[in-house]
């Protein structure tokens, strides 16, 4: 696998109408294709006899059966996010389905059938709302045409609602599932032809929908990763090097192999340094009958390792020595004017310096797999995976088969915030079914995960800002350095790449004369992966607090300084001050989603109006503000905290304004947001993975601590900005803002800037 | 390995298991309650909480043979058909967003319920504290639990 990140190795355009919208005639071939279940449940003995149950299947995303029944794949992955309700509650609007009667099937991952299905980027929806729009609307094209031609009425006149086509002028009315039998084999028209719904008529989409598993959820019944059962399946439990390049020189497995239920020790083969991004850890896995023999298993393994370079690695002196190579000379990666000209010029310097540590994900579900390795060379796979065919693909490498041999089912995800994009978990599972010979399932630990993530990079800041006599900002020198994700897989990368920059770094937006950003050396001794919202997390947090440093040393406000500096409202780019660089705009083209200062502006103005920005507060409180666009998506943000009478701090009251084009499923853009908001507090006040020897120090919730009830702010008012722009993600978006606008407040509370995370509260 | 009667939702089950084994994993390997989740082995985050006697308690550091003739509620045992006030509650205000942390908070929940039919703020927070949600859906838990409160 190329050092790429995902999350912008997002899809081919110029095969998007024919991946996105397949012909029946290809879902019909692909499915002549496959073996038992392959098709999820769709019948497609739609030539029976009658009172046979018929299908109308118009593409690959929808189906209606003769009983209206009606099924819409889901063929992104799950974690939270509520995408597996969202995509679905489209293809049912522009369909005029009764959604009580919607069933959704997860698909299995096969990006040739469904397209992408790399559910990461916060871009699901920004990908799929039309190809979800001209799936519905075909098969409701279809249905009007065939109850018209029925009727004798124009089609024109007719319309779908609540499963039913309607003709208005006579009042007639027939549900789907009477016209199947004379729609299954009518001709499809391209997607092209269809004609869309109104906005203003939308039934479905900009409304509250509530997730489709929620019941299942609630009565426990909801099937994840590690609730995959087999007939004859194995435990495994790993014991992986503590050291990220660590090898087993030996090990004695006497103890382990005396445990009832434990069957086998295997030895798992690492890739050594650098470790992949798709690939195990080295390591000794234990096999057993149940997963608590196999966890005692494990603990019984008495393993020499040859540790290997990363030994004496410790990551808090890796931190100092980032930090002072920022004062330094960079890689130049963004110029505008002359920083050096705005020095001379300078009024006033202002120099800080920023430090954020590593993070895990610590999905609330560790990772697990399951793998059924059988006899004839193929492989059957359930797993919690964010990106089924990545998982497909490593899996193929690792068993040297064709990945068309594996067969991917996609669980729901307990968490995934990028964790589970990454198919090592899943490959162990195969290597490991195919050594004991019998399905397995493997079972990370919660030290397991904490010890073993691809982890969010350790990084250091300095930025060195400049006011010129007249009070105006005139120079912005930005440096920053962390371990880049591409040193995953090519230990020669050792400069952030232009995708990581461009997640808050070079694309600054706002009007100052002279920028200078570079970037300096940094080497990964360990697993560097991307967290929910990626390189967001830092450097929205580093240039935030500068800015509101700026506007203190000014004499101004901060949100009026935003929206000066945002400048009149316009279109930005920022390639052409990229010295052989490129902006990525998150892999869209960026005419296509331009970076609009206007629409930046409305959320800062909307969220200080929703906040009472500028009135008086009570002793003891204090607001701070940051805005942040991330993965396309305009977010401004204003946190207020409190310091009671016994001096604890407290978070009562959160204020989000969203600017996310056309709103799908607002109580899921709501609930991402309140989510978003718990998510970014642990990062801020309490979370950080740190090594020592090479090795992690946090090995469970204890150490490695999640804020909790008692800590979550009391209050998320998320204020979603009407929009028809094309939609665009909400699971990233929430965190870059937040983080530096609670670290704002935390200033105006205490009178102590934050420039390392966590601080603890 | 020595042989344990259970109760479990109402029911008697036997198992065949070492007398170590956490409830949490008697549950899911070998009785297919895979409703009841693991999360830290160490009772750390509540993903695995249950009833014993009506009290939350973790399962995943409590070992079958501690469980002796107390009655054991997990998830799927918690109402017949998941119309538990609390789980009427989470539905009424889409608690979930993963889901995966939600078997165990709707079991402390409902455990807090059951001892204190009007808990204040202070006393959600201190019944929930032991139950992290990743996701962060924390205010929805609460506004659900204060819901359920009103329809026990």
């Amino acid at each position: 696998m190329k050092s790429f990140i995902p999350v912008f190795k997002t899809r081919e355009p110029q095969n998007k109408s024919e991946v996105f919208i397949p012909s029946r005639r290809d879902f019909l071939k692909l499915g002549s294709l496959a073996t038992g279940g392959f098709l999820l449940g769709v019948n497609f003995q739609c030539s029976g006899p009658k009172g046979e149950l018929l299908t109308f299947a118009p593409n690959v995303y929808l189906s209606i059966d003769s009983d209206n029944l009606v099924t819409i794949i889901a063929h992104r992955s799950e974690m939270g996010t509520g995408i597996r309700t969202s995509l679905p509650q489209i293809v049912a609007d522009e369909l005029g389905a009764d959604w009580n009667k919607v069933k959704i099937v997860q698909a299995e991952g096969d990006e040739e059938k469904y397209g992408n299905q790399n559910t990461d980027g916060s871009f699901s929806v920004r990908m799929f709302y039309e190809p979800m729009r001209k799936a519905g609307a075909t098969a409701k094209h279809m249905l009007v045409a065939a109850a018209a031609e029925k009727w004798g009425v124009p089609a024109s006149e007719c319309t779908t609602e609540n499963g039913q086509v309607i003709h208005a002028g006579s009042n007639k009315k027939i549900d789907f599932g009477d016209l199947i039998e004379k729609v299954k084999d009518a001709p499809i028209p391209a997607p092209e032809s269809v004609t869309l719904k109104d906005p203003s008529t939308f039934t479905l989409i900009g409304k509250d929908v509530a997730i489709y598993d929620n019941k299942a959820i609630a009565t426990g019944k909801a099937v994840f990763g590690a609730d995959v059962d087999l007939p004859n399946m194995k435990i495994a439990v790993v014991r992986r090097s503590p050291v990220v390049g660590a090898k087993v020189i030996s090990y004695k497995d006497e103890k382990t192999l005396a445990i009832p239920g434990v069957s086998q020790v295997v030895k798992i083969d690492g890739a050594g340094i650098p470790p992949g991004l798709d690939k195990p850890l080295e390591g000794l896995a234990v096999i057993a009958d149940n997963t608590w023999a196999a966890i005692k298993g494990a603990d019984a393994l008495e393993i020499e390792w040859d540790l290997g370079p990363n030994q004496s690695y410790n990551s808090e002196i890796q931190l100092e020595e980032m930090l002072a190579s920022t004062a330094k000379d960079g890689k130049i990666r963004r110029t505008r004017g002359n920083f050096k000209t705005a020095l001379q010029g300078a009024a006033k310097v202002i120099e800080r310096t920023y430090a954020a540590p590593f993070y895990a994900h610590s999905t609330i579900e560790p990772p697990a797999a399951i793998a059924d390795y059988k006899g004839d060379g193929t492989v059957e796979i359930w797993a919690p995976t964010q990106h089924p065919q990545w998982a497909r693909q490593a899996v193929a490498a690792a068993l040297d088969i064709d990945y068309q041999q594996v067969k991917m089912n996609v669980t729901l995800l307990g968490g995934g915030f990028g964790r589970k994009s990454k198919p090592d978990f899943v490959v162990e599972a195969a290597l490991l079914s195919k050594a004991a010979k019998s399905p397995v399932r493997v079972q990370w630990t919660r030290q397991c995960d904490l010890n073993h993530d691809f982890y969010h990079s350790l990084s250091a800041q300095r930025i060195k800002a400049t006011i010129d006599k007249d009070g105006k900002i005139s120079g912005w020198n930005h440096h920053t350095v962390f371990p880049a994700i591409g040193a995953t897989g090519n230990a020669d990368e050792v400069h952030p790449s232009d995708g990581e920059l461009g997640l808050g770094c070079t694309d600054f937006p706002y009007n100052v004369p002279h920028i200078q950003i570079e970037t300096h050396e940094s080497k990964a001794h360990t697993r560097i992966g991307w967290l929910r919202s990626v390189s967001n997390i830092h450097h929205s947090f580093a240039i935030n607090c500068m800015m509101d440093e700026l506007a203190e040393a000014r004499g101004v406000d901060p949100v009026q300084q935003a929206l000066e500096y945002l400048g009149e409202d316009r279109n930005i780019t920022f390639t052409e001050e990229m010295p052989g660089g490129k902006y990525e705009n998150y892999g869209e083209p960026i005419d296509a989603f331009p970076w609009n200062t206007g629409r930046m502006k409305r959320v800062i103005e909307r969220v200080a109006k929703e906040a009472g920005w500028g009135n008086a507060l009570p002793e003891g409180q204090s607001l701070g503000f940051a805005s942040q666009k991330s993965f396309l998506t305009y977010v401004a943000c204003i946190v207020k905290v409190q310091k009671d009478t016994n001096g604890k701090i407290s978070i009562p009251e959160v204020h989000y304004a969203v600017d996310c084009g056309v709103a799908v499923n607002t109580d899921r853009i709501r609930s991402q947001f309140e989510g978003g908001a718990q998510f970014a507090t642990s990062l801020v006040m309490t979370s950080a993975i740190t090594f020592e020897n090479g090795k992690v120090k946090q090995n469970n919730f204890d150490t490695y601590q999640i804020i909790r009830m008692p800590q979550s702010p009391k209050k998320i008012h998320v204020h979603i900005v009407e929009s028809q722009e094309k939609p665009t993600g909400v699971g990233e978006p929430p965190v870059p803002p937040y983080i530096p606008a609670l670290c704002n407040a935390m200033y105006k509370l205490t009178g102590e800037r934050i420039f390392k995370l966590p601080f603890g509260a | 390995m020595a042989i344990f009667n259970l109760n479990i939702n109402g029911k008697s089950m036997q198992v065949d298991v070492d007398p170590a084994t956490p409830v949490l994993w008697v549950l899911r390997d070998h009785l297919d309650l895979v409703g009841t989740k693991y999360g830290c082995g160490v009772a750390a985050c509540g993903a695995c909480t249950i009833h014993l006697d009506g009290n939350a308690v973790r399962s995943c550091v409590m070992p079958v043979s501690s469980v002796g003739g107390s009655k054991i509620t997990t998830i799927e045992g918690l109402s017949e058909n998941g119309d538990h006030p609390v789980q009427k509650a989470w539905l009424e205000h889409d608690v979930p967003q993963c889901g995966y942390c939600q078997a165990g908070q709707i079991m402390s929940a409902s455990a807090l319920l059951s001892n204190n039919p009007n808990p204040s703020e202070e006393d959600i927070d201190n019944a929930m504290n032991g139950n992290i949600c990743r996701c962060g859906t924390y205010l929805r838990i609460k506004a659900a639990v204060k819901t359920a409160a009103q329809n026990l």
